[in-house]
């Protein structure tokens, strides 16, 4: 029972599982052994031994630089900066973005002790610097005060490179009603209001 | 000064009780106004919260379902709630569930220098206060420095906001009167020692060793210049560090360095010059 008893403390190490969840998909992985238990395995090995970190934006591949970075198709002046790959995935999904992005991978936080030299903020500079073909970085850090000082950092250190420096607008999200909305949204909403 | 908000909300109650044939603690439970000064994840779903109440100091509390999208907004460091703290005993994290009352981070957010100015007022009071030790009049001001970061004078506010905590903990600087001579005109310095003021005249011999007073902090409604801003910072930080911090063995807070690294770079690189918006022009773009 010891390996069944590690595959579980192992699967309520993943984010949602808790014992008992961990427990149950041990369970079903057990009984469908050879459709699922293998294959998965087979599959989580392959990907511990492929996928890397691109080595010039930060996104997760198995190629370094990953596939966004050598994509010809994709406009090199644009940079997308994130705090996280999720981030860059979930811009993907939108499909509105035809750039390369940044990975900084986390904020500046006083509390946790996060600090510039911490995050990837040397290599987006580096890559905006000397005969760099960018010309415009988008940030799309969260609004979160600390993401939000992050940008605000990022900006200031961005200043002098004469790279236009933009940030995602926030308001009214799709679907959205007024009456739902917290104060600040709204707020940033009426002050991003636009002409129609 | 800030106006004096009312008394809590409500007080606090700890009763015994029967229950089951013995005598077992009722839960604690307080409600009171909050101010949201960090937030820290707790597992997958929660948050630990830590507040600046007025009637009970800092304080943190668990808040479940802190991650989620809905609480997000909310606990945001500057947002002003009402808290309720539920626990078995008193000396227990206990849970809190909170009620925004408004949101001053979301107004801040998209400005530089306001921002940085709400950062390095949160991480000193998070990082100087003693937890759940009551400073009622440091909730008030803090209270009224988060509504005044959104006029004009906001780095003025904040650079005066820094003496009055400085008073509030008891280590108020004396800036009435020469230390040496008595006089109370043109009062430029400020003994490291004694924090209190010193004339330029009686000044001279050990100008090296006093730390400059800025002419706006003398003034209620002077308005300042980045490097006169920067001189404010650089004295009330040198008393918070020797007598706040270094109590609890912590230095100045990253964000309250990078304020006054703010001010500092704004006066060196020239775009410290004072038109008529004050400082504040200048320092919200750079």
């Amino acid at each position: 029972m010891q390996e069944i008893d590690r595959l579980i403390q192992l699967l309520a190490r993943l984010p949602g599982l808790g014992p008992r969840s961990a427990r149950r998909a041990a369970l079903d992985l057990v009984r469908k052994r050879e459709s699922l238990m293998r294959p998965l395995a087979t599959a989580l090995a392959e990907a511990a031994d492929a996928i890397r970190t691109c080595s010039t934006c930060g996104n997760l591949d198995t190629a370094d630089p990953c596939h966004i970075c050598t994509d010809e198709r994709r406009d090199p002046t644009l940079i997308c900066v994130v705090e996280q790959v999720g981030d860059l995935w979930a811009l993907e999904r939108a499909a509105g973005f035809k750039g390369r992005y940044h990975v900084l991978g986390g904020v500046l936080s006083a509390l946790d002790g996060v600090g510039p030299e911490d995050l990837t903020i040397a290599q987006l500079l580096a890559r905006v610097g000397g005969d760099s073909p960018v010309t415009e970085i988008i940030l799309a850090t969260n609004l979160t005060v600390d993401g939000q000082t992050t940008a605000h950092y990022i900006t200031e250190r961005l200043a002098e490179s004469g790279v236009r420096v933009t940030r995602l607008a926030h308001g009214v999200p799709v679907g959205g009603e007024l009456d739902y909305l917290d104060d600040g949204t709204l707020s940033a909403a009426l002050k991003a209001r636009q002409a129609l | 000064m800030p106006t004096r908000l009312p008394a809590p909300v409500s007080h606090g109650r700890a009763r015994l009780s029967k229950a089951r044939g013995g005598r077992t603690l009722a839960p604690m439970e307080w409600r009171d106004d909050g101010i949201i000064l960090s937030v820290r994840r707790h597992g997958e779903n929660g948050a630990v919260v830590s507040l600046l109440t007025r009637a009970r100091g800092r304080h943190a509390g668990l808040v479940r379902g802190g991650q989620s999208r809905r609480m997000k907004g909310m606990l945001q460091p500057g947002n002003r709630v009402e808290a309720t703290w539920r626990a078995r005993l008193e000396e227990h994290l206990g849970a809190m569930s909170l009620e925004p009352v408004a949101s001053h981070a979301a107004a801040l957010m998209m400005d530089s220098g306001r921002l940085a100015a709400l950062s390095s007022a949160l991480s000193l009071i998070d990082t100087g206060l003693p937890e759940r030790e009551p400073h009622p009049e440091i909730f008030d001001d803090l209270a009224a420095l988060l509504v005044a970061l959104e006029a004009e004078s906001w780095a003025e506010t904040y650079a005066r906001w820094e003496v009055g905590l400085l008073a509030e903990l008891g280590f108020g600087l004396d800036l009435s009167a020469c230390a040496a001579t008595g006089v109370t005109e043109d009062l430029t310095y400020v003994s490291p020692r004694t924090g209190r003021a010193v004339s330029t005249e009686a000044a001279r011999p050990y100008r090296e060793r006093l730390l400059p007073l800025p002419a706006f902090l003398l003034s209620p409604r002077a308005r300042a210049g980045a490097e006169a801003l920067g001189q404010s910072l650089r004295l009330t930080g040198y008393f918070l560090a020797r007598h706040v911090l270094d109590l609890h063995g912590k230095p100045l807070p990253d964000a309250r360095a990078r304020l006054e690294r703010r001010f500092d770079t704004a006066a060196t690189t020239g775009t410290g010059r004072v038109g008529e918006g004050g400082a504040d022009d200048i320092l919200a773009n750079s």
